[in-house]
């Protein structure tokens, strides 16, 4: 079996799965609870001035009959004394020696940060993470995002925590920013041990079409919420990769953003984080949800031969390019397996309407006999040649597998758009006539 | 022995009630989420009267229930009976693409259901008709699905219609002679209330032939419309059919609809003869009504029996048995005057060649015989009100099948007068088309009818919905297996 065990920064743990800072891990009897689902290490709900905070807090976004396709909040940061926060840290720590327990910290001057640095080491914490993401409420105060959205600040920062700091720690990144890589390379400068992101990102889910009140609603008002959940990963993924890929950053990652199975946390180790932090997901099924993270990772591992799970990180990242490099002489086609397709002609619309015109409806000649194929109803058929392999039909399409997107050999050598410019500008290759 | 009623008021209820209970709002969610909103949906196709069902469902998967009651109703007037009581497993449901993928349609018809219930409901009208009037006038003869069809149409097109009924209410079969526990009913009467709210005048109690004449209604009427549907039971011909425990099953179900459900006498042992739906009905609501045995009796083998299949096991979920191969010889009484059991003979041989068996003959005891055996064509009937009006020598109207008109231009016709006897869908599509048909007739001018994108130049395809060519599901697969075979 694949060794599950991860070194970030200096701090370990026995799994790659924290959960992270937020509701979840608000509690001793919480993280008492994660621990004993198997989760392999806990980011406390963030430490400061105790806040107060308003009753209405999350809302959710449901898509279809899916529910929390997307989540968000505008809950502050811990509502319960420093006091209380720490002696539940040294009991949890006491209990559950092997899995991290990492303080997330907020607070405002040189010295409170020196000072709750301290205690998170004094209290046992295996590591430090810096809450420079919060979106809401806290920022309003100068701390959270508009830290984070300040790379000289975040740099600042970091230093003097790190002027403290007897254990690693971690600078939590917001996504609220034009590029997350400069605020990355700020926690480099500052000194900082790693990096986690994605923070939740500034959003409205819904309007109430009754009372046009936005969710959730707090006595008639509502303010912008911090979102995450399953819709916010592939962001999350573009800049775990971008802040993994920069030879400027160099930090271990810990990655955060609607990861909710092992596969989206195979993923995002794949690209570049050393683990992964959940919480939207606990908040909707509870903890448990771990034990399939740990099981489908292992034997994902195993299954392709990878003898631990650090081999895995990163091995993704150089598959990401510019742009700019990418083949232009690839060629890949949609082919329909009319054995499978059920008649509902979503191809050929979203080709029609949404894409290319590259799929024509024609006499189905044989094809297509019983229920959704009835006979003369026309089948999807797609002109290979007009095709341009966007992929809009397969995906659209509601049966796996049925459309299927295949590379074709045109016997053309590798160009890409940098090399093409080259070879226009040496004269080597005419340009390539516009799309009629 | 004379039959009784057999059971306490709320059992009787309890047995007859809903078999497909309305949704709730949460599973009518998620339902019209599983529908994949085909570009050319096959159910459309499906459906005689070409309902748009993705963009109805659609509609209710956004909260839009009126947009979606409009859409049925638009194309299918009586769409809230029709959901109750179409064999959606041949039709809509039986196309949809969704069965193919996941082993079980979008239940369509409770969806449907779901949104005309909502419309009925509500004190917002879905239908309106133009208030500026063409001027013409049209009577409609048979207040059943056929002549709703065709009235609603006709009030939408700014027409004037007075529809005539010789039943105390209009609805026909709908009203009178759906399996009770498909549907109430009010359904069919409610729907009845939406078409007067178009404007349409009902004279109920009010037989053309008698007391009114067909030839007054020529004279008064710019145009006729008639969906006299069918009449009485076949009979059988046998000795002791008149017996007073011998009863058709329209009437039986008939009696369900008018009597309260604890007062409608039922037998012991029921025998019910014939092998189509309507003995279904006879035989499950016999059963339901406190029946200790009801037995259909059929003439020819199981695979013969023109009852869908998933009706019959509807009859066997209930309780009821099946005689195969045997045919009624007399229905006995032993000298009481009452029904005591069936002379049976068991047949043999298939389709035309059916014979019944020498010396097999044995009886069966039983208290009421239903019969089930088709109802009567109208021709006579037919002759009588419009002398000069050709018929099909079985005695349907014959008609232009796109646009309902007969051989006398004024007279238009469709539903089960003309087509024999088919689905309610089928009545309400064919009085609408002739409502088309009328239109054309007095306005000069044709209504287009929905047309299917994906058929526009698609050599060979069929053109249109399932209003214009509606495929059958069961249809299609019985000749895919001849030409597979």
């Amino acid at each position: 079996m694949a060794d599950l065990s991860i070194n970030l920064g200096g701090i370990k743990s026995p799994n790659p799965f924290w959960v992270a800072s937020g509701p979840p891990s608000n509690t001793a009897y919480q993280a008492h609870r994660a621990f004993e689902a198997g989760w392999g290490g806990i980011v406390w709900k963030t430490i400061g001035d105790p806040i107060v905070n308003t009753s209405s807090r999350y809302s959710g976004l449901s898509v279809g009959t899916v529910r929390m396709a997307g989540f968000n909040n505008i809950e502050l940061t811990s509502d319960r004394s420093p006091e209380t926060n720490f002696r539940e840290i040294t009991e949890v720590k006491e209990r559950w020696p092997q899995r991290a327990i990492i303080a997330s910290l907020m607070v405002d001057t040189r010295e409170r940060w020196h000072e709750f640095v301290k205690r998170s080491a004094d209290a046992g914490a295996d590591g430090i993470e810096l809450n420079f993401g919060c979106p809401h409420g806290m920022c309003e105060r100068g701390m959270g995002s508009a830290v984070g959205q300040r790379p000289e600040v975040t740099e600042r920062i970091v230093g003097w925590v790190m002027e403290a700091a007897t254990i690693p720690v971690i600078v939590k990144l917001t996504p609220n920013i034009t590029d997350i890589v400069y605020a990355a390379r700020a926690a480099r400068k500052g000194g900082a041990n790693a990096i986690s992101l994605i923070n939740t990102i500034n959003s409205i889910t819904q309007v109430n079409l009754d009372n046009l009140v936005p969710e959730p609603a707090v006595a008639g008002l509502s303010t912008h919420g911090g979102y995450c959940g399953p819709a916010v990963k592939p962001i999350a993924l573009h800049m775990v990769q971008s802040c993994a890929a920069d030879p400027e950053v160099g930090l271990p990652v810990s990655g955060i953003g609607g990861i909710a199975n092992w596969r989206d946390a195979a993923e995002f180790i794949a690209l570049g984080a050393t683990g992964v932090q959940v919480c939207t997901a606990i908040m909707h099924y509870g903890f448990r949800i771990v034990e399939d993270m740990i099981d489908g990772l292992s034997e994902y591992l195993d299954a392709k031969g990878f003898k631990s799970v650090m081999e895995l990180v990163g091995k993704a990242i150089p598959t990401v390019q510019k742009w700019e490099a990418l083949d232009l002489n690839y060629k890949r086609v949609a082919r329909i397996n009319y054995d499978m397709c059920i008649g509902c002609n979503l191809c050929y619309i979203a080709c029609e309407d949404g894409a290319h015109q590259s799929i024509d409806l024609v006499p189905p000649n044989g094809h297509g006999l019983g229920p959704g194929r009835v006979p003369g109803k026309p089948i999807p058929q797609v002109r290979e040649d007009d095709c341009v392999g966007c992929n809009l039909c397969a995906i659209v399409c509601p049966v796996d597998g049925c459309i299927s997107m295949v590379s074709i050999d045109r016997g053309l050598q590798p160009m890409s758009w940098r090399a093409y410019q080259d070879k226009l500008g040496r004269g080597e290759v005419k340009p390539i006539p516009a799309h009629p | 022995m004379p039959i009784t009623a057999k059971l306490r008021p709320e059992t009787a209820q309890a047995n007859m009630a809903d078999i497909a209970p309305a949704f709730t709002p949460q599973e009518a969610l998620i339902e019209a989420n599983r529908c994949l909103f085909c570009f050319d949906a096959p159910c459309i196709q499906a459906c005689p009267t070409g309902i748009d069902v993705p963009s109805f469902i659609k509609k209710i998967a956004t909260g839009n229930l009126s947009g979606a009651a409009r859409v049925i109703l638009s194309a299918n007037v009586l769409g809230a009976s029709c959901a109750r009581v179409c064999p959606t497993e041949v039709l809509c449901e039986g196309a949809c693409v969704v069965l193919d993928r996941e082993g079980d349609p979008v239940k369509i018809g409770r969806l449907q259901r779901y949104a005309t219930d909502h419309a009925l409901a509500s004190p917002r009208q879905v239908l309106k008709a133009p208030a500026a009037k063409s001027g013409k006038r049209v009577a409609v003869i048979g207040g059943g699905p056929a002549g709703l069809g065709c009235a609603a149409e006709l009030a939408q097109l700014g027409h004037q219609v007075v529809v005539f009924e010789k039943h105390p209410q209009a609805g026909g079969l709908n009203t009178y002679g759906i399996a009770y526990y498909k549907m109430p009913p009010e359904v069919s009467l409610r729907e009845v209330e939406m078409i007067k709210s178009l404007g349409v005048e009902f004279r109920c109690g009010v037989e053309v032939g008698k007391d009114v004449s067909a030839a007054q209604l020529e004279k008064d009427f710019d145009a006729i419309f008639v969906g006299i549907g069918l009449g009485r039971g076949a009979r059988l011909n046998i000795p002791g059919e008149g017996l007073p425990e011998v009863v058709e099953a329209l009437e039986f179900i008939e009696q369900v609809h008018t009597r309260p459900l604890h007062e409608v006498p039922v037998g012991e042992r029921v025998a019910v003869i014939g092998g189509g739906n309507t003995a279904i009905d006879a035989v499950t609501q016999a059963k339901r009504l406190g029946a200790r045995e009801a037995v259909i009796v059929y003439r020819r083998s199981r695979d013969e029996m023109p009852a869908y299949v998933f009706e019959q096991k509807l009859a066997q979920t209930d309780g009821a048995r099946f005689m195969f191969n045997v045919a009624p010889l007399e229905v006995l009484s032993n000298g009481t005057g009452h029904v005591t059991g069936l002379k049976l003979a068991r047949t043999a041989g298939g389709n035309r060649k059916l014979q019944t068996l020498p010396g097999s003959e044995f009886v069966e005891p039983f208290d009421m015989v239903i019969t089930a055996i088709g109802e009567q064509k109208q021709g006579a009937l037919l002759k009588r009100l419009f002398p000069a009006l050709e018929l099909h020598p079985k005695g349907m109207v014959l008609r232009d099948f796109a646009t309902g008109q007969t051989n006398l231009p004024k007279v238009f016709a469709g539903g089960d007068c003309a087509n024999g006897g088919r689905e309610v869908v089928n009545a309400v599509a064919e009085g609408r088309k002739a409502a088309r048909g009328i239109h054309a007739f007095l306005a000069g001018r044709k209504v287009a009818g929905p047309v299917q994108p994906s058929r526009y130049g698609v050599k060979g395809a069929p053109v249109g919905s399932g209003f214009d060519g509606p495929i059958r599901v069961a249809e299609l697969e019985r000749d895919y297996a001849k030409k597979t075979a």
